[in-house]
């Protein structure tokens, strides 16, 4: 599949209660690479494997969660285009001048109907993965330290409309729908899984009534072994583990959950599968939600469904 | 080679379930529960995020850490309402549970909009 339009989630804005704690957290544990901080006290990081100059930007706050989300797009006619396609529908857009996110270009930003802000932008600065674009290594020191995933790869979102805020991907932005989880009524959407690649999911949202909130982040790794080194980190550093390693009948990624210094919950997983525009959506019915979950446990699990940030 | 410092322990007393247990004073209220395996505080990010560990404390001497605004307020705070994962122990505890999770997630959407129109 070429990847056009909206290519991939690019960036993500966490709020954190005690900076230098989640600055050496990200840093130590999880192992990202710091990138930069700017004048309004924020931290940038990106994962080893990535190119641009940021994937995770930490702002202190006085309460957790994310502030918002940016999707690379392939070139600024798009940006343009997409710009204007979000106006026809009637999603109201603002722009944000190039530069007031570090080594970004300039956004547009919308609320979707989840109350979740994202942006779109087709510029971020290429540092590279710290090898050469010719006859690069397989791998670099940076890729052994802590968890070091190869990227930031998706997100879970909770928050009400999921119906409208389904149109708004697939219609207008281009995302297709890979797996959603229906209610007990057989009808409406617990979850939606959406992917604008071949990415089993780039983005998901699971109903709730609370606008705007943070189930996970999610951190990419190579291979099952890596998903228990990463285990092992977490417990190592006494990280809050949430639960696994397990795998999930929904996209079949194998993973594990923990919560970052503030509580905001993230993943670190491998597999799934790929996925295309025209394969059919998989449907989840609302008894067997469990196992589509966890595919061991097959049952719900509380903290995991209802505590977000 | 140094011998560690004796570790310092309280009594925490869950006032609805009458559950008592024993928390050093360098682990929160919430860890030392768990780690002990016992129940009554809600357990979830534990790190002063997501709120359902909410307690009030009712008698006894704590430190805090920084806890997120959006579900403890400042007056709250300075009148003992408290996240149990951000809270260690000075002296023996006497508290009781305020937060709880959420079961939207599994409600039918006519009682998940009720819920949000409660909220
Ligand atoms: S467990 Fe999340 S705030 Fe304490
Ligand atoms: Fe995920």
């Amino acid at each position: 599949m070429a990847t056009t339009g909206v290519m991939r989630p690019g960036h993500i804005q966490l709020r954190v209660l005690d900076l230098d704690e989640s600055v050496a957290f990200y840093k130590d544990v999880v192992g990202l690479v710091e990138t930069g901080r700017d004048a309004a006290g924020r931290v940038y990081f990106k994962a080893w494997d990535e190119r641009d100059h940021n994937s995770v930007i930490l702002r202190q706050a006085d309460r957790a969660g994310v502030d918002l989300i940016g999707f690379k797009v392939k070139d600024k006619a798009t940006l343009e285009q997409l710009d204007k396609d979000l106006q026809a529908y009637g999603v109201a857009t603002e722009r944000i001048p190039a530069g007031e996110l570090l080594e970004t270009g300039e956004r547009v930003r919308f609320t979707i109907p989840t109350g979740h802000v994202m942006e779109l932008y087709a510029e971020k600065t290429d540092v590279g993965n710290g090898q050469p674009y010719t006859n690069p290594d397989p791998w670099i020191a940076a890729s052994e330290h802590g968890i070091a995933p190869h990227r930031f790869d998706h997100c879970l979102l909770y928050g009400p409309n999921l119906e409208e805020n389904l149109k708004l991907f697939t219609e207008v932005l281009g995302f297709h729908l890979v797996e959603r989880v229906l209610l007990e009524d057989g009808k409406s959407l617990l979850a939606t899984f959406i992917s604008c690649s071949h990415k089993a999911h780039d983005l998901a949202f699971v109903a709730h009534p609370e606008p705007g909130k943070l189930h996970h982040l999610s951190f990419l790794l190579d291979s099952w072994e890596k998903v228990l080194r990463a285990a092992d980190i977490m417990s190592m550093n006494r990280v809050s583990i949430d639960i696994g390693p397990t795998r999930h009948g929904i996209t079949r990624g194998s993973t594990i959950y923990a919560f970052d210094p503030s509580g905001n919950r993230f993943e670190t997983f491998c597999g799934g599968y790929e996925t295309y525009p025209d394969h059919a959506p998989i449907t989840w019915t609302f008894d067997e939600v469990g196992a589509g979950i966890f595919y061991h446990d097959r049952k719900l699990n509380e903290r995991f469904l209802t505590v977000v940030t | 080679m140094n011998t560690p410092a004796p570790k310092v322990f309280h009594q925490v007393t869950i006032v609805e379930t009458g559950e008592v247990y024993r928390c050093r004073e360098d682990e929160t209220l919430l860890a030392g529960m768990e780690r002990l395996g016992k129940r009554g505080i809600p357990v979830g990010c534990r790190g002063g995020g997501c709120g359902v560990c909410k307690v009030q404390v009712e008698a006894g001497e704590y430190s805090k850490r920084v806890m997120s605004r959006a579900y403890v307020s400042a007056e709250e705070e300075a009148g003992g309402i408290v996240l149990a994962c951000r809270v260690k122990p000075l002296s023996d505890i006497r508290l009781a549970v305020l937060g709880k999770m959420k079961k939207n997630v599994c409600a039918t959407p006519s009682a998940a909009a009720a819920d949000a129109r409660q909220s």
